[in-house]
């Protein structure tokens, strides 16, 4: 396949990725907001913005100010945010398009409709009553997506291109959404533990469509601890990192045998996956959680430039 | 059931009003559907086609949006007595289109022989001296040619315009079938038509069979070239590279390597023996033609005339299009077949020359004046729908530069109707069939794609100015 195709099929599934933790980031702020007075509404919203990496663009339009409509309007549709929702949904079109002749028709007609959809649902500002059916918009397009993939595309390179760019992108925004919430978040230390951390803890569980499954394995109890455990380590979550990167193994080396040869980037996932496969909890927060993840956002970030450059998707 | 407007020839109904015989299955169909099912699917079909995104986008537009073409469900029919005849008219102008080419880029019998003026290739853009002396992988200038005909009464096709250069449409005559055949399955086994489905199998296996000298011992690898997502037909370059099971490239994805143009890949530079480009001549080479083209690959035309790969159409095949050339087709025909022409040329003046010129500025507003190099619609003048303001001002471009026109009567096209809120309506059509070249021969696709007007009375059917277009079926026998 052209390098360029790769590319594009690339940046296809990691801009519907990114939509798609984007708009659980939102729902889960949305949920938090409502049960808060205004005050702490407002610093959910802040949380949100702030996790995203959106604050400096915010505040040189809106000042500290995070009324709800006014700060998810803005992750969603504004044109002052270059990487709204909007522009993430329009991006994946555009490779979409641009790779039409890899991917299969479902495929393509989910993307486009999907585009179709929200571009008509953000034609106008979007109001508290509607922004669950914006929400479920993009929730539903990166199912169908999904779904379509999964029962149409022929499991060659360009799937498996599709699918490291989905991982890579997954490890990314799980990996930011963590490491925000814990260090940045949490008001004080003396929170840790106090049913205000208990709520914070689930909303993270809720950005990241973990709480069911975390509730189910722990029966209820939120720490601090097995929850990072849970969405760094625990390879049966689709959404952990350990996950992600199970993921990009088998993709990794499903290209190796498909190219007959292994390339730097192989030699790069090694290295990353091994540290993650191989160290503990215990371990992790002994290092210090944020700087765990910083190293790993990095060496993600690595893998991700050494795969574009391995299979030539830029000239 | 129609309105015909009493000048122009409608093809569905005769003068008394009876349907005529291409249509007596579809309109007996047509009688017994509930009144408002055509009108239901019609909203079916228009999301059909953003879903699938069927799109073309206008150039020149504010934002670049993508557009649909119109689509109308009433078919344009033709009966299989009638493709006869066209058939071979198209494949006699196709085959003397070859020749002719051929002969411009060699030997240029027909000017010396007196019949073609050399002044219409001197200067002239579309002319290009990289391709004299050269002759492309099997002899094929044309590999894809769309003839656009027009029809003024039972058996008066003409032909407007010839398009050797790259025709465009053919994803709309295959979505407009299958677009049919999903909304009305049960249409289909009441009138049997002619498939026109494979036409992107043959299209690869005609361009396969004009690989050039390097393919010789493997299966030639083919590309499409296209412009990019921008472009107004990208949708169609997808669609047939998709068909086709080839690569679409980008400019930016070829460079020359050992004497071969190759494709940037996920495994290497991979050579590539026939290039289908949508990409003008203008734009493909650099180093021969545009310098500041990003949308071709530099150093292309070295490679192709050292036998390297297959450039379809062949660079320079655009001179055919010319319309000042256009006027002297009775005459190409005639000279490279030894036959008179089975389909006629709509009468046409060169305003080049001083008493063609006369009379159409005597007639301006009577006549239709396009560009000799004019192309979708643009650029031209239509008398009988223009204020005299329009025609004042087209005349002093006219005054200025003669040789850039050429005029023709305007024409009473044909009528089929179409399907408005008001019922079913008379509107002016045309018809481009598709033509494939290759050694192994010509080969006409069945029917081909009918533009309309949808506007009353007009008598543009582009799309890019706001025509439609219909399913075209041709009947089997």
């Amino acid at each position: 396949m052209l390098g360029r195709s790769a590319n594009g099929i690339f940046w296809l599934f990691r801009y519907l990725e990114r939509a798609e933790n984007t708009a659980r980031l939102i729902e889960a702020g949305f949920r938090m907001a409502l049960t808060r007075d205004s005050h702490d509404a407002k610093d959910e919203w802040r949380s949100v913005i702030v996790t995203l990496g959106l604050q400096g663009a915010y505040e040189a339009k809106f000042g500290p100010d995070y009324a709800g409509p006014q700060a998810f309007n803005f992750v969603l549709r504004d044109k002052d945010n270059p990487g709204n929702v909007l522009a993430m949904v329009e991006q994946a079109r555009t490779n979409a398009r641009m790779v039409r002749t890899g991917i299969t028709r479902e495929v393509w007609e989910a993307v486009n409709e999907g585009w179709m959809r929200l571009r008509d649902l953000l034609v106008r500002p979007v109001t508290e009553t509607r922004l669950g059916d914006v929400i479920d918009t993009v929730r539903r397009q990166a199912t169908q997506v999904r779904g379509a993939m999964e029962g149409t595309m022929l499991r060659n390179d360009i799937y498996n291109f599709a699918r490291i760019g989905t991982f890579i992108e997954r490890a990314d925004n799980t990996a930011r959404i963590l490491d925000v919430k814990y260090y940045v978040l949490l008001p004080s230390l003396s929170y840790v533990g106090s049913s205000l951390d208990n709520v914070q803890w689930e909303n993270v569980l809720r950005s990241l469509a973990g709480e069911r499954a975390y509730r189910w394995l722990n029966a209820g109890r939120m720490e601090a601890r097995t929850i990072a455990e849970f969405l760094i380590l625990d390879g049966r979550f689709p959404r952990s990192l350990a996950f992600c990167y199970a993921k990009l193994q088998s993709n990794l080396a499903h290209l190796a045998r498909e190219y007959g040869g292994e390339t730097m980037a192989h030699e790069t996932l090694r290295d990353v996956a091994g540290k993650l496969h191989s160290t503990t909890i215990d371990a992790v927060f002994e290092r210090g959680l944020h700087q765990f993840i910083g190293d790993f956002i990095a060496a993600n970030a690595r893998l991700g430039g050494q795969i574009q450059r391995d299979y030539r998707f830029i000239a | 059931m129609t309105n015909s407007s009493p000048s122009s020839y409608d093809e569905m109904v005769d003068a008394d009003g009876a349907t005529r015989p291409a249509y007596a299955g579809y309109r007996q169909w047509f009688e017994e559907q509930p009144p408002d099912l055509l009108r239901r699917k019609g909203s079916e079909a228009e999301a059909f086609f953003r879903r699938t995104g069927i799109t073309f986008n206008v150039y020149g537009a504010e934002d670049a949006e993508e557009r649909l073409i119109p689509f109308d469900m009433v078919p344009r029919i033709i009966t299989a007595h009638q493709w006869r005849r066209l058939s071979r008219g198209i494949e006699q102008r196709v085959r003397a289109l070859n020749a002719f080419l051929h002969d411009l880029y060699h030997r240029q019998e027909i000017v010396r022989s007196g019949r073609l003026p050399e002044r219409l290739l001197k200067g002239n853009a579309a002319f290009l001296p990289q391709m004299a002396g050269f002759t492309p992988p099997g002899g094929v200038y044309t590999h894809i040619v769309g003839i656009d005909l027009v029809r003024t009464g039972e058996d008066d096709f003409m032909v407007l315009e010839d398009n050797a250069r790259t025709p465009s449409g053919v994803s709309y005559m295959l979505e407009n079938r299958e677009t049919m055949m999903a909304m009305f399955p049960e249409l289909f086994t009441r009138v049997r038509v002619r498939e026109v489905s494979d036409y992107p199998r043959r299209l690869a296996r005609s361009l396969a069979a004009c690989a050039p000298p390097a393919a010789r011992g493997h299966k030639p690898v083919v590309a499409v070239l296209t412009p990019g997502i921008y472009n107004s037909a990208y949708f169609e370059h997808a669609f047939l590279a998709d068909q086709m099971g080839a690569e679409l490239v980008e400019g930016s994805d070829l460079r020359v390597e050992n004497g071969r143009i190759a494709m940037r890949t996920t495994r290497g530079w991979k050579p590539i023996d026939v290039i289908y480009r949508r990409v003008d001549d203008d734009y493909l080479d650099p180093l021969s033609f545009q310098p500041d083209s990003v949308l071709g690959v530099a150093g292309i035309m070295d490679v192709y005339r050292a036998g390297g790969v297959t450039i379809a159409n062949a660079p320079g095949t655009g001179i055919a299009d010319d319309k000042a050339i256009y006027s002297f087709m009775p005459e190409i025909v005639e000279f490279y077949t030894g036959e008179k022409p089975i389909l006629k040329n709509v009468p046409t003046w060169r305003c080049s020359e001083p008493e063609a010129l006369k009379y159409v500025l005597d007639n301006l507003a009577d006549l239709v004046v396009k560009e000799v190099h004019g192309s979708g619609g643009y650029g031209m003048l239509i008398g009988p729908t223009s204020s005299k303001k329009e025609i004042a001002a087209f005349e002093a471009k006219l005054r200025a530069r003669p040789h850039n026109y050429i005029a023709q009567p305007t024409l009473s096209l044909s009528t089929v109707p179409i399907l408005t809120k008001a019922g079913l309506a008379p509107r002016h059509v045309d018809l481009r069939p598709f033509v494939l070249v290759s050694p192994n021969g010509i080969d006409i696709t069945p029917g081909g794609l009918t533009r309309v007007a949808l506007k009353k009375g007009s008598l543009v059917v582009n799309s890019s100015q706001g025509g439609g277009t219909k399913d075209s079926w041709v009947l089997d026998d």
